[in-house]
């Protein structure tokens, strides 16, 4: 499908808009969750229902005094909190919203959006690096160890998709779960494959920083790791990414194994109302299904965060290359024995 | 004659505390002998190169996992922590200065002021050294009420210990739990002495005022509703794969190793010996109630979580049996030069004002050149007065064993081989509170 390059423009415009907005209301989210899990009421003071709060303090951030430490290497230290937002919202080009909805559709989108994660690392790396801070530095430190370890083991189980698919395109992806033999919500590929899909969640954890692997930014042994020397809106500019980050990470768990945009049960509802196929209700309710999916794994980002302790740097390291990486390299291994037999003997047509 | 407005130059090394004190850290800090120079002379082999990978970082006195102002400067090798050099004093105040020139039941609110997680507990430890001193009985019904003040002091410490351990190993809510849990414990300690905090209830010879029903009522809906509260903590906390991981085998203390560090309380109990003063010298009416101590042989952080954990439920079992027990009675000692009159009497009766005003402009004088230790189990461990009377209304010597400062002897030890991740638990398992420790 080839939009016109002016409207591509204008969707992506559209789209770096929504996440900008999905990071404030995700703000609130958290804090409301946080403040269910802790019983206590959460912000409730500035708006309704407190639902400005992430605004003030957006507005809060702007006016904040912008400081860099004497002795940190300027650029750098001013390109880091950039670099992590420019990152994180280029992901969100590759994500399918609806059929036929994607700014950027390529045959290797899947690999993209491995790649754009694994840069995302040097976001993190520089401003520990630059801030020439030893809390930073050693944040800065953890996090490339942690990015590239975990990076293995999603990138496996992102293969065990793309051999069941056979495409690396997203929107093959997507379709392919509602694909010949799909009944309903099975065809997704978290029943195809539901080990690759955890130890996909479980990475994603990791790739964005969030607690349980908050490691980095550790507040209460690195003082806040790679950002202890960032104030202003450089500080805003990392949180922001941090957000958008696990937003986007939804999308993409969503779009990778819990059928992307698509309606639950969506052959049944076109075949009872021939009338929704093509037209842009549809593609209204497309969007919204991928949305509530994605604000559902947000939600499970948050609930996880104010459960569960932090790990440690060694337990970290022990989860991602000796348990995580030999599962998901044997299943990988599983699923092509199984591909190729499948094949060669030719089961199932 | 020199001008009024002009001062002299202060000599070079009238305020050069700092850098020396600085200096004198660092050269400690090199010169340590660690566990790391058996390694890398003799074990593996390779060539210990300081340039390499080695780093000096300053945690604290400004930091959030210090519980305060602890200042630890470690050597770090990549994350593991090769030296430790701990340095206290940030919150300094001279508190045994203090006493020497206040009458005894004036110092009392300092005491509130050392352990403030548990300010009930050292009320009582100062009350019972200055009793002891001068001999004053105290009612049995005074006895019960500081029993149970003590023990909702020693819930409310380990609950901190608990919600700021969790926090410091990254589980927020928990600390939020806690605090809520301190938030009722809080509002009976309003119902008890009419402050949240810093309470100053306990007085020379009794407490200061009777429970009142409202008070027996929070008291009881707690002690009702915590165990239930306390175990659902233990089914999140005990078997969580990743709260396990960061305590077993780490912060390891053997029962000599305790004991040669000086260990106190929980940390000592977590390490195989069951030393508490409430068993071993019973004070108050501690003879008359029945309870364990939790002990562990582990040695290691998870031992000292399990044990402290357990000491809660203890501690709420105690309190059930004094609410059983308390029956009325006096709360102080009717003799007016032992114990400050109830305010009736110093209102309405000529004798009762004198003595009054006497105890409080000169205070319980105990006998010229009596001296006395006496300790208690506080919250955080043995806690000892050593008080010595020249005779008059105030001490002349007061000495204060505080068991966070025994207590922080032994993180150098602990930190020296860990991970930087382990310095928070650590830190938090020793359990230190910073005004109980600088006193």
């Amino acid at each position: 499908m080839d939009l016109p390059l002016y409207w591509v423009a204008l969707i992506g415009f559209a789209i770096i808009n929504f996440f900008l907005v999905s990071a404030s209301v995700l703000v609130y989210y958290e804090r409301k969750v946080s403040g269910w899990i802790q019983n206590r009421p959460g912000p409730n003071r500035v708006g309704p229902w407190g639902f400005l709060q992430p605004f003030a303090d957006v507005a809060k951030l702007i006016f904040k005094e912008d400081i860099s430490p004497t002795a940190s290497s300027p650029f750098i230290h001013s390109l880091a909190p950039v670099l992590m937002v420019t990152i994180a919202m280029t992901t969100a080009a590759l994500i399918p919203f609806a059929r036929g909805f994607v700014i950027v559709d390529t045959e290797v989108s899947a690999l993209l959006v491995l790649a754009l994660t694994s840069i995302a690392v040097y976001g993190v790396t520089l401003a520990g690096w630059s801030s020439n801070s030893k809390f930073s530095l050693l944040g800065g430190l953890r996090s490339s160890a942690q990015m590239i370890s975990y990076e293995l083991a999603m990138g496996l189980s992102v293969l065990t998709v793309v051999l069941i698919t056979g495409s690396l395109r997203l929107v093959d992806i997507v379709e392919y779960q509602n694909g010949p033999g799909a009944w309903g919500i099975l065809g997704w590929n978290v029943f195809r494959a539901p080990i690759a899909a955890l130890i996909f969640i479980v990475t994603a954890f990791a790739e964005t920083n969030r607690a349980p692997f908050d490691l980095p930014e550790a507040e209460q042994e690195l003082v806040g790791g790679y950002h202890t020397e960032y104030s202003g809106m450089k500080f805003g500019m990392f949180f922001l990414a941090e957000y958008v980050n696990f937003f986007v990470a939804s999308f993409v768990i969503v779009t990778l194994f819990f059928g992307g945009y698509l309606l639950p049960w969506e052959d049944a509802l076109l075949s009872a109302l021939p009338g929704l196929k093509d037209s842009v209700l549809l593609g209204v309710l497309q969007v919204l299904s991928l949305l509530l999916k994605a604000a559902f794994f947000a939600f499970v980002f948050i609930w996880v965060r104010w459960t569960l302790p932090r790990f440690k740097y060694q337990q970290l390291m022990t989860l991602g290359w000796k348990m995580l990486l030999p599962i998901a390299l044997a299943n990988v291994v599983l699923y092509a024995l199984f591909f190729t037999f499948k094949a060669l003997l030719g089961w199932g047509g | 004659m020199s001008e009024p407005h002009t001062l002299a130059a202060p000599a070079d090394d009238l305020f050069t505390f700092w850098p020396r004190h600085q200096e004198a850290l660092y050269a400690r800090l090199e010169s340590k002998h660690a566990w790391l120079e058996e390694r890398h002379g003799l074990g593996d082999g390779r060539v210990h190169d300081a340039l390499e990978h080695e780093m000096t970082l300053n945690i604290g006195p400004q930091h959030p996992a210090t519980h305060g102002v602890l200042r630890a400067v470690v050597k770090l090798d990549g994350e593991t922590i090769e030296r430790c050099v701990i340095d206290i004093g940030y919150l300094h105040r001279g508190t045994e200065k203090l006493a020497e020139h206040k009458t005894y039941q004036e110092f009392m609110p300092y005491t509130d002021r050392m352990d403030y997680i548990a300010p009930y507990a050292y009320n009582v430890g100062w009350c019972l050294a200055v009793e002891k001193l001068a001999a004053i009985e105290v009612p049995e019904r005074a006895q019960w009420i500081r029993m149970i003040g003590s023990e909702l002091a020693r819930l409310s410490s380990h609950m901190l210990w608990m919600g700021v351990g969790l926090m410091d190993a990254g589980a927020v809510s928990v600390f939020l739990w806690a605090f809520q849990a301190r938030e009722d414990i809080y509002k009976i300690m309003d119902e008890i002495a009419g402050a949240r905090f810093t309470v100053s209830h306990s007085r020379i010879g009794g407490v200061a005022n009777d429970l009142t029903p409202e008070a027996l009522r929070l008291i009881r809906d707690f002690v009702d509703r915590y165990p239930d509260i306390i175990n659902g903590w233990r089914k999140l906390l005990t078997r969580n794969r990743i709260w396990m991981d960061r305590n077993v085998g780490i912060g390891v203390l053997t029962a000599d190793e305790a004991i040669a560090l000086g260990m106190r309380g929980p940390n000592l109990r977590g390490s195989g010996i069951a030393h508490d003063i409430r068993l071993f010298e019973p004070y108050l009416k501690y003879a008359d109630v029945d309870f364990t101590i939790p002990t562990r042989t582990e040695g290691d952080s998870y031992a000292r979580y399990l044990c402290r954990m357990e000491e809660m439920l203890e501690s709420i079992a105690i309190i059930r049996q004094c609410l059983e027990r308390i029956k009325p009675g006096p709360i102080r000692n009717d003799d007016g030069r032992k114990a400050v009159v109830s305010k009736d009497q110093a209102y309405y009766s000529m004798e009762g004002m004198i003595q009054d005003f006497m105890y409080t402009s000169e205070g319980v004088c105990p006998p010229r050149g009596a001296h006395t230790y006496a300790a208690i189990e506080a919250p955080k461990g043995e806690l000892g007065f050593y008080l010595t009377s020249d005779g008059t209304g105030q001490p002349f010597r007061a000495r204060i064993n505080t068991p966070s400062f025994a207590n922080l002897q032994g993180l150098e030890h602990l930190m020296e081989g860990a991970q930087m991740g382990d310095m928070v638990v650590l830190i938090g398992t020793v359990d230190p509170v910073l005004g109980d420790s600088d006193k």
